[in-house]
């Protein structure tokens, strides 16, 4: 579940493979922990450069792919054979091949709320009145890098590891305002070069 | 603008259309006053999805009296219909899931507007089965549930099938669909000028952050759903053909149905959402996303479907003369020179000559040449279903059992109404939805950024997005 991390040092990039490139820098080569990437559209090997493990949501899928089928399958026998067992034409009262359409569509139907949930849940989504986000621009245009720090020795290290990897613009990121449900910023100085962002 | 947004040679949009850009495009109309020619389309909709409930409401009071169905011809237009609508929703799925799959990168200027057809298209199906139950405040029996009565529905039949095939078909697609979306609402959110839409997409995006770790889950669950989606559609179809085929009548009883069905369904469905681009892309000023390779590439699905059913409409003749079963070979006799030849000939005409012209490059570029060619292969799939329903039913194996059908007024009003319904609901989505997928459109964009700072030569790193090339 993403949740918002504070403090933390935010290094913008506007391209992905920069944003990739970093965030595997700063796992493998600087050992930073936790950290998280931020982008406006899914980046293909960006888990493995910061170490995510593969999701699980897919379990939940096949488990209510099998159970719906299973359900779907023994409510049709029941009722046919159980509950209001009608002799039609003397043919068997679990005449299994015509179970098997909605056997399929009753365990597809579990798999696809299963999985949506599953999503839901990993994700931390719900319907929420306000969103609390790191920048407007993550969904739009930036790719941010971010690192969790515990004190100033550690924000010094993260802000000189982004400023020599040429981010467009760093900011800290010290506390969420819970009362006014925001995030309170400074910004750090980039080295030498006044690039905006 | 004084960038050439014209794609090149190389790449499917544009290098020059860059992430703010799309944004920008694709979400300004959300945001501004209708035009006039969206008046004008919604307006003339409106007015036809009233055909739709005027006569369902008055059938309501005097019953299915009103419209043409008789003993032999029970199902009349409800299922030409149902069955034209659910085809046309199979085209969504299909680019949504099935070219996901095979990594067919140009379906994201499309995916989001014809998995929104799929969804309408489903809707307006499922108006006609309701209505044709006769007494549609009951039509909840369909569904099976502990009654005072115990009995339950019959599961050996067919139609339930479809009961259930449909419903989760939709629900599917629903879900698929707006999972989807919640990427786009969370970019209209951070977009939002006021406070109203801000939260209003706020909650439509479930407080979606971009966090790679949400994306990673997002990813799987994309993939997961498409291996859903993917056989869902194909059951869909021939499940509805079971509808006919596991039944005796000739013209109907046939093995070749089910795929038969579903390629029809996706040849029809990719015509509608020719037809819809071309009139959306125009409207919104979409043609630097959806641009003219994007339509070729359509033209040339439905031009192998054409070609697909062309080959199942021989093979059901072929068959019928091999079969030496002489009530199928006099229905095969009727369908050409029978009292309904005329809609044999309109099928063949629309859906096997006029989809040739797609051989020749110019037509396949060509949007007024393929708005009507489009239109051809609606009507012609419209005629294909009535040439196999009401065809079939009108002589079976009794000529005792033998009658004509006639379309009444009304059977025309809830026909064109129907057509009403779904623009209608199309013109509502194309005006607050994101009408493409914004952020897989950036993903699969040549060059998102404007450039990157690490020294990367764009689209050589091994983990990037392949831009969508065009061959």
């Amino acid at each position: 579940m993403a949740r918002v991390r504070v403090p933390a040092v935010l290094g913008f990039y506007d391209d992905a493979h920069d944003l990739s490139e970093v965030a595997g820098k700063a796992n493998h080569e600087k050992g930073f922990k936790d950290l998280d990437a931020y982008s406006p559209y899914p980046i293909h090997g960006i888990e493995e450069q910061l170490g995510l493990k593969s999701s699980w949501v897919t379990i939940p899928a096949r488990l209510g792919l099998v159970f719906g089928a299973f359900l779907g399958f023994s409510f049709q026998s029941w009722t046919s054979s159980v509950s209001w067992a009608v002799n039609i034409g003397g043919k068997p009262y679990i005449s299994w091949p015509a179970w098997i359409p909605i056997t399929f569509e009753a365990g597809v139907l579990m798999a696809a709320f299963c999985n949506l949930t599953a999503m839901f849940i990993a994700c931390g989504l719900y319907p929420k009145l306000k969103t609390i986000v790191l920048s407007k621009r993550i969904t739009n245009d930036r790719f941010v890098l971010v690192i969790p720090v515990k004190d100033d020795a550690e924000e010094a290290e993260a802000v000189s590891f982004l400023r020599e990897n040429k981010a467009l613009k760093i900011k800290i990121v010290d506390a969420l305002d819970k009362e006014k449900g925001r995030l309170v910023f400074r910004s750090a100085p980039l080295a030498g070069e006044g690039a905006p962002a | 603008m004084s960038l050439a947004l014209e794609p090149d040679d190389k790449h499917l949009l544009s290098p020059a259309i860059k992430m703010d850009r799309v944004t920008e495009d694709i979400l300004a109309p959300m945001g501004r006053f209708p035009s006039l020619p969206w008046h004008l389309a919604f307006g003339l909709a409106q007015g036809a999805a009233l055909l739709l409930l005027a006569p369902v409401a008055y059938q309501m009071f005097f019953g299915l009296g009103i419209y043409g169905i008789t003993n032999p011809n029970g199902w009349g237009v409800f299922i030409v219909n149902f069955v034209f609508w659910i085809g046309i929703g199979h085209a969504g799925t299909l680019i949504s899931a099935i070219l996901f799959l095979f990594r067919q990168n140009w379906r994201t200027s499309i995916n989001r507007s014809a998995e929104a057809m799929t969804i309408f298209a489903v809707m307006t199906a499922g108006v006609f089965p309701l209505v044709h139950v006769g007494r549609t405040w009951v039509a909840y029996w369909l569904v099976p549930y502990p009654a005072e009565r115990q009995m339950w529905v019959n599961f050996r039949s067919p139609l339930l099938w479809d009961v259930f095939a449909v419903t989760t078909y939709f629900t599917v697609s629903l879900l698929f669909w707006y999972q989807g979306l919640l990427p786009d609402w969370a970019t209209a959110r951070d977009r939002a000028k006021n406070k109203f839409f801000r939260t209003l997409y706020s909650v439509l995006s479930f407080g979606w952050t971009g966090s790679a770790r949400d994306w990673n889950h997002y990813e799987r669950c994309y993939r997961q759903f498409a291996f859903l989606a993917a056989p869902l559609v194909l059951s869909v179809h021939s499940i509805v053909s079971f509808d006919f085929a596991v039944s005796l009548i000739p013209g109907w009883h046939t093995t070749i149905f089910p795929p038969y069905f579903v390629a029809g369904a996706i040849f029809s469905g990719f015509g509608m959402v020719v037809t819809l681009l071309v009139i959306m892309r125009k409207l919104y000023k979409l043609e630097h996303y959806i641009t003219l390779t994007h339509m070729e590439l359509m033209n040339k699905v439905i031009l192998a479907t054409s070609l697909i059913v062309g080959y199942a409409y021989a093979s059901e003749f072929y068959i019928a003369w091999y079969s030496g079963h002489e009530y199928e070979q006099y229905q095969f006799l009727l369908r050409p020179f029978g009292p309904y030849a005329i809609t044999f000939w309109t099928m063949v005409i629309c859906n096997v000559v006029i989809p040739h012209a797609f051989w020749f490059r110019s037509i396949r570029r060509s949007i007024p040449w393929m708005f009507v060619i489009s239109i051809f292969v609606n009507v012609g799939m419209w005629f294909e279903r009535y040439n196999i329903f009401i065809i079939s039913l009108h002589r079976d194996f009794l000529p005792s059992n033998w009658g004509m059908y006639y379309m009444t007024p009304f059977d025309y009003a809830i026909t064109i109404g129907s057509f009403g319904m779904f623009f209608t609901l199309f013109l509502a989505f194309s005006r607050v939805f994101p009408t493409l997928a914004i952020a897989e459109l950036k993903a699969t964009l040549p060059e998102p950024s404007t450039g990157s700072r690490l020294g990367h030569d764009h689209g050589h790193a091994d983990h990037a997005h392949k831009p969508a090339e065009v061959h």
